[in-house]
């Protein structure tokens, strides 16, 4: 379990968590970023950019 | 092994990767691309020790420079700059496949609106506009009239980064509301699936629903032809059905292979990993 830096709320975390994961908050519905795994450390996710995706 | 995965967002693909890579305990270091600096001759610290680099930023930009950095440092990369270079950019990844002689739409690339409204009359309506450097089917557009272009160069022009002043101009594939995603391995297909939409973009990124497709002969050699045309490596090669065959519309170079796994039989990361073990000399291999 984490807090969203944007609402507050608690976000669930899978067992597998990744640093540089995207999760969502389930209240807010703001993308976060993964930021570290131990202990889990949450930041807003970038905003989309022009060139990203395959 | 000792790999190092070149990234700044973790999508399930990496993790995909990650997973299958720790499963059969080669040793995964994650280089977060942002927290880097890249020195001209010498590695960061990050790279020491590596077998072999993976590529899997989500941004081109990044891509092309990551993968040249570590070519100039002499570490192992998938893929190669080259082919980062050619399947980034629509214009240059269209040149390689017509020069290769793999079949490919029509297209034309304009620098002014004035030449990219003779570009799109040339094709007739509907065709298609599309950003030299871009993904997840966004800011693609297909053009039905005459109006409809005037507006949508007008915006281009005005609004646009300079990128979108190339314009890429396409004649429009009437296919038969689905296309087919290859990934491939040094043009050796891994899994095929259809993408079907009622909408003309199929991209699994715009929720087109998925199933497993048997490539045939034709296929099959057309999408080594493509992988060869760009240089090689782990591919998304996309083609569509015509009525006189296939034809190749790109070759993505930072494949996303998750939509294709959950599609098909096949363990694509571990076919992928497969692949990446031979990648190195065998000494290393774990």
């Amino acid at each position: 379990m984490a807090e969203c830096v944007e609402c507050g709320a608690d976000v669930a975390l899978h067992d597998d968590l990744e640093a540089g994961e995207i999760i969502d908050c389930g209240t807010c519905g703001v993308e976060l970023e993964v930021i570290d795994v131990n202990p889990p450390v949450l930041d807003r996710a970038p905003e989309l950019e022009e060139d990203w995706g395959e | 092994m000792k790999i190092g995965i070149l990234y700044s967002r973790i999508r399930r693909d990496e993790k995909l990767l990650l997973a299958e890579l720790r499963e059969r305990g080669h040793e995964v270091t994650k280089i977060d691309v942002r927290k880097q600096t890249f020195d001209l001759t010498e590695p960061p610290a990050a790279f020491e020790g590596l077998d072999l680099v993976v590529d899997r930023c989500l941004a081109t930009s990044r891509s092309l420079y990551a993968t040249q950095f570590c070519e100039a440092y002499g570490v192992p990369v998938v893929n190669s700059h080259e082919t980062a270079e050619v399947c980034s950019d629509k214009a240059k990844n269209s040149l390689a496949l017509a020069g290769a002689g793999v079949p490919t739409p029509e297209t034309k690339v304009a620098f002014t609106t004035d030449s990219a409204m003779e570009a799109i009359e040339s094709f007739g309506y509907p065709c298609v506009l599309k950003p030299v450097v871009g993904s997840w089917g966004r800011l693609m557009a297909k053009i039905d009239s005459r109006s409809a272009a005037e507006a949508i160069l007008e915006h281009k022009a005005t609004l646009g980064h300079y990128e979108h002043k190339v314009f890429y101009v396409q004649e429009f594939v009437d296919k038969p509301e689905r296309d087919i995603r290859v990934v491939a391995l040094d043009g050796k297909p891994v899994a095929a699936m259809v993408r079907h939409s009622d909408h003309w973009l199929t991209n699994a990124a715009k929720g087109a629903e998925t199933d497993e497709f048997e490539l045939d002969a034709e296929a099959k050699s057309l999408v080594k032809k493509a992988s060869d045309a760009v240089g090689g490596g782990l591919l998304g090669v996309d083609l569509m059905e015509t009525e006189s065959g296939y034809t190749v519309h790109e070759v993505n170079h930072t494949v996303e292979f998750k939509a294709l796994n959950e599609a098909v039989e096949t363990d694509v990361p571990a076919a992928v990993v497969d692949w990446l073990e031979t990648k190195v000399p065998a000494e290393v291999v774990a």
